[in-house]
C-alpha cells in the first residue's frame, strides 16, 4: 500500500496514500469530533464540526473530506479551531427545539454531547426558528424535524443502503428540511418501515413509535395474560444499552429482566425460527420438485416485505407464504397453547420484542390472526425493551442469568443464526438437504452464505440435485439482485433477503451505536459472532428439525409441515402496491 | 418559499408523454441530466405535478424523492400550471412598503388560493413576485399582460371581477 509521512499535533506518521485527515487522525488515535459523516454513504462535509487547521490552506478545512498529502501538518485542537466548532455548534442550535429532558436520545444524542465538550453558551441562541409538525403518521417511525441537525445521515441510509428514497432534503436555505416527496406523510410513501434511518440519526429527530406504554399496562391488568418472545438477536445486542460491549451474549440476563418486568411466560423465538425452517423448507422442496414458482424467497423480513410489494410487486408470487418467526410465535400461543392450557385468546396480551421497527407494521397486516384476534398484540423493539427495564428500576447488569420457560425454551443453532444475514439460508439448508438425502449431513456449516457481504451466492449439490441459492441483505442490495433474475440473467432456486444491511443484528431497532462507533467497528460482525457462537458451542441440537419443542407442536398439533391446518395457522398472503 | 401541491386536476396526454420519452432517451446517459429533463418536461407540460416527476422518477430510476428535492430547491420548477389569469403581485420593497401584502391577502380571500398555487378549476393563479421594476406604480400587479398600479385593497374586487 502507498504510504504518505504527515505531522498531526507535531507527531510524524505514517498513512495510506488517500486517506481523508479524518482517517489519519484516527490512525494516530486523535479523535476529531464529526456530525454529518457516516463512513460510505454520506460524505458530503456539510456541519463542519471537524474542522482542522492544514498548514498552508486558506482557513480551516473539514477533515472528513480532506485528503492528505506528503509532508501535510495538522493541527485538530487549538483556541481557533474550538472556536469554530463551538460557533457551528451554536448556529445549530439556534435553530433547534432544545427540550433535552423530553427527548428520547437524551445522554445518547451525539449533539448533546458535543454541546457540552464544547461549552455551548445559551445566551446566543436567538433568531427565528422554524416549527415542523410531528410527522406520526408511520406505525413505525416518527420524524420530529424540530429536533433535525440536517446533517442527511438519514437520507443517506434510506436511498444509499435502502435504495428507497422516501426522505431527503426539501426546498432550500431557511426552509430546507427532511420530509418525503411533496410533503406526503412517511405512511403513505414507499417506506419499508426498516429504521435504518433511526440509526443513523444523532439526535432525536428520528425514533420508534414507543409502545411501551401499552405493554406495562396489559401487565398490571389482572384480567389479562401477558407473554413476550425474544428474537433471536435481541440477546446479542440489548447489552449494549446497559453498558457492555457490542457482540457480548446477554441472554441469561435478559431474560431475568423480562420476568422481572412481571411477564406471565417469557419464551424463545428460536423455537418459531425452528417452525418456520419446517414450513418454509418444505414448501421449497415441493416448489422445487413439483414445479413451483422459483426462485421461492424468504419471507420473514417485513421490511423486505413491503419493498418486494412496493418495488417488485410480480414477484410477491415467489415469496414464500411462511408467516415470520414473530407471527408464528402468537398464532401458535393463541391457538395451540390456548387451547392446551384453557385461555381464551382474547384475554393473551402477546408481545414479541424484536430488532426491527418494521415489526410493528406487520403485526398490524391483514392475515396475521390465526385465532381470530391479532397474533401479536404489540412489538417493541431492543431499545424499548432496554427502555422499560430501565423505568421499571431493574438493574440489568447485576441479575442472575435465568432461562426461558417452558413449553416455548427450545431453539436450535439453526434458530439462533437467524439473526444474521445467511442465516435464514443456512437453517434451511441443514433441513432440506437431510430431506432431500434422507441422510445425517456431515458438514453443518455453509460458510459461503455467512459474512457480511452485502449479496453471497452459492450451489449446493443435495444427493443428486443441484440448488442454486443467493443471500441479500440491504434493499439496494435486493434490488441489485432481483432485477437481475428478472432479467433471465441470473438463475437462482432459493433466495433469502433481510432488509438491513447485514441481517437482524443490525436492525432498526437495535441499540443506536453512535457515528464514531458505526465508522470504526465492524457491529454487524460483532453482533453477528454471538449468534454462530450459540450455534457451534453452547446448543445442543443445530438442526430445526431435530427440535423436540417443535416435533411436539406437530405432534400435538400441526399433524406434519405443509399440513392443512399448518396452513391456515402459519401461512399469510401479500400484496401488489407498487410505488 | 414553500411550494404548494397543486390541486388541480392532471391532463396530460400520451404524445406529451411521448415527448417525454424522447427526452429522457436523449439525455439520461448525460452528467447532470436530471436538471435538463426536468427542464424540457415542464416546457412539455407547463408545470411538474406528481404525476409528471413520478414518470421522471420511474423512468429514470430514482427515488421520487430525488425528483422533488430538486423541484422544491429552484425557483423556476412550477407545481402549478399557470392559470388562465395568472396573476402576479409585486413583493418588492417599494410595493411592500405601500402594502402590497395587503393587496395579496384580499386576493388569496377573494379566489381562495394561496400565493404559489392555482385555483383547482385551473383558471387563477397567484404568484408573488420580486420587484418587477414599476416601483413608481407601487403598489403594482400584473394580470396576464395588464398591469395595475398604485392600488390599494379596495380596488382588488373590482379588478378581479373583470376576469371572472
Ligand atoms: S436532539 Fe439531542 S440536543 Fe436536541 S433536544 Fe434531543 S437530546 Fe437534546
Ligand atoms: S424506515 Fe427505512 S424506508 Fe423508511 S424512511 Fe427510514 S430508512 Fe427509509
Ligand atoms: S433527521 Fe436526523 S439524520 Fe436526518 S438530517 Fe435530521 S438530524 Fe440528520
Ligand atoms: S463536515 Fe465533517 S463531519 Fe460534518
Amino acid at each position: 500500500m502507498d504510504t504518505v509521512n504527515v505531522k498531526i499535533n507535531g507527531k510524524e506518521y505514517s498513512v495510506p496514500a488517500g486517506s481523508t485527515v479524518l482517517e489519519a487522525a484516527k490512525i494516530a488515535n486523535i479523535d476529531i469530533p464529526t456530525l454529518c459523516y457516516l463512513k460510505d454513504i454520506n460524505e458530503i462535509g456539510a456541519c463542519r464540526l471537524c474542522l482542522v487547521e492544514v498548514k498552508g490552506a486558506r482557513g480551516l478545512v473539514t477533515a472528513c473530506v480532506y485528503p492528505v498529502n506528503e509532508g501535510m501538518e495538522i493541527t485538530t485542537n487549538s483556541p481557533k479551531i474550538r472556536a469554530a466548532r463551538k460557533t457551528n455548534l451554536e448556529l445549530l442550535l439556534s435553530n433547534h427545539d432544545r427540550r433535552c429532558l423530553s427527548c428520547v436520545k437524551s445522554t445518547t444524542c451525539e449533539l448533546q454531547k458535543l454541546c457540552q465538550e464544547y461549552g455551548v453558551e445559551e445566551g446566543h441562541f436567538t433568531g427565528v426558528k422554524s416549527e415542523y409538525p410531528l410527522d406520526e403518521s408511520s406505525v413505525a417511525i416518527i420524524r420530529d424535524n424540530n429536533k433535525c441537525i440536517l446533517c442527511r445521515r438519514c437520507t443517506a441510509a434510506c436511498t444509499q443502503l435502502q435504495g428507497i428514497g422516501a426522505i431527503g432534503a426539501n426546498d432550500r436555505g431557511f426552509d430546507t428540511h427532511i420530509a418525503s416527496p411533496f410533503e406526503m406523510p412517511l405512511a403513505e410513501t414507499t417506506c419499508i418501515n426498516c429504521g435504518q434511518c433511526v440509526v443513523a440519526c444523532p439526535t432525536g429527530a428520528l425514533y420508534e413509535r414507543d409502545d411501551t406504554k401499552q405493554v406495562f399496562d396489559a401487565i398490571a391488568d389482572p384480567t389479562k395474560h401477558v407473554a413476550i418472545c425474544a428474537a433471536p438477536s435481541v440477546r446479542a445486542t440489548i447489552g449494549e444499552c446497559f453498558g457492555y460491549e457490542p457482540g457480548t451474549d446477554v441472554e441469561g440476563k435478559m431474560v431475568a429482566a423480562m420476568k422481572a418486568l412481571g411477564f406471565d411466560g417469557v419464551y424463545d423465538m428460536n423455537l418459531t425460527a425452528d417452525l418456520t425452517i419446517m414450513e418454509e423448507a418444505t414448501e421449497f422442496l415441493d416448489r422445487f420438485q413439483n414445479g413451483g414458482k422459483l426462485p421461492l424467497i424468504t419471507s420473514c423480513s417485513p421490511g423486505w416485505i413491503k419493498y418486494c410489494e412496493h418495488y417488485f410487486p410480480e414477484m410477491t408470487e415467489n415469496l414464500s407464504s411462511c408467516k415470520s418467526p414473530q407471527q408464528m410465535f402468537g398464532a401458535m400461543y393463541k391457538t395451540y397453547y390456548a387451547q392446551k392450557v384453557g385461555l381464551d385468546p382474547k384475554d393473551i396480551f402477546f408481545v414479541s420484542v424484536i430488532p426491527c421497527t418494521a415489526k410493528k407494521f406487520e403485526v398490524k397486516r391483514d392475515g396475521q390472526n390465526a385465532a381470530g384476534v391479532p397474533d401479536v398484540d404489540v412489538a417493541i423493539t431492543t431499545r424499548e425493551l432496554a427502555r422499560m427495564i430501565e423505568t421499571a428500576g431493574i438493574n440489568f447488569r447485576d441479575l442472575a442469568d435465568e432461562k426461558f420457560d417452558q413449553p416455548f425454551d427450545i431453539g436450535s443453532g439453526a434458530g439462533a443464526i437467524f439473526g444474521a444475514t445467511g442465516g435464514v439460508m443456512e437453517a434451511a439448508l441443514r433441513t432440506a438437504a437431510e430431506v432431500i438425502t434422507g441422510q445425517t449431513l456431515e458438514k453443518l456449516d455453509f460458510e459461503e452464505v455467512r459474512g457480511t457481504a452485502g449479496i453471497k451466492r452459492a450451489s449446493y449439490k443435495l444427493g443428486d440435485v443441484e440448488i442454486k441459492v443467493a443471500v441479500c441483505s440491504g434493499t439496494a442490495n435486493a434490488n441489485r439482485l432481483l432485477k437481475a433474475v428478472e432479467a433471465g440473467e441470473e438463475k437462482v432456486d432459493f433466495i433469502e433477503i433481510m432488509a438491513c444491511p447485514g441481517g437482524c443484528v443490525n436492525g432498526g431497532g437495535q441499540p443506536v451505536q453512535p457515528a464514531v462507533v458505526r465508522n470504526n467497528v465492524n457491529l454487524r460482525e460483532k453482533r453477528a459472532a454471538v449468534l454462530y457462537n450459540a450455534d457451534k458451542n453452547l446448543l445442543n441440537i443445530r438442526k430445526s428439525h431435530e427440535n423436540s419443542a417443535v416435533k411436539k407442536l406437530y405432534d400435538e398439533f400441526l399433524e406434519h409441515p405443509g399440513s392443512h391446518k399448518a396452513h391456515e395457522i402459519l401461512h399469510t398472503h401479500y400484496v401488489k402496491r407498487g410505488l | 418559499m414553500k411550494k404548494k401541491l397543486t390541486t388541480v386536476m392532471f391532463r396530460g396526454t400520451r404524445a406529451q408523454e411521448e415527448q417525454l420519452d424522447a427526452v429522457i432517451a436523449e439525455l439520461r446517459d448525460t452528467q447532470g441530466a436530471m436538471m435538463p429533463i426536468m427542464q424540457k418536461a415542464q416546457d412539455i407540460y407547463g408545470y411538474l405535478p406528481i404525476e409528471v416527476q413520478k414518470m421522471i422518477a420511474v423512468k429514470m430510476g430514482v427515488p421520487l424523492e430525488e425528483v422533488y428535492g430538486i423541484a422544491s430547491f429552484y425557483s423556476q420548477f412550477r407545481l402549478n400550471p399557470t392559470g388562465e389569469v395568472s396573476i402576479a403581485v409585486c413583493l418588492g420593497t417599494a410595493c411592500y412598503v405601500k402594502g402590497s401584502g395587503d393587496i395579496t391577502d384580499r386576493i388569496k380571500i377573494k379566489l381562495g388560493i394561496e400565493p404559489g398555487s392555482t385555483s383547482p378549476d385551473g383558471k387563477f393563479s397567484l404568484e408573488c413576485t420580486r420587484c418587477i421594476g414599476a416601483c413608481g406604480l407601487a403598489p403594482v400587479l400584473t394580470i396576464n399582460n395588464d398591469v395595475y398600479g398604485r392600488l390599494s385593497t379596495g380596488d382588488v374586487d373590482g379588478i378581479l371581477a373583470k376576469y371572472m
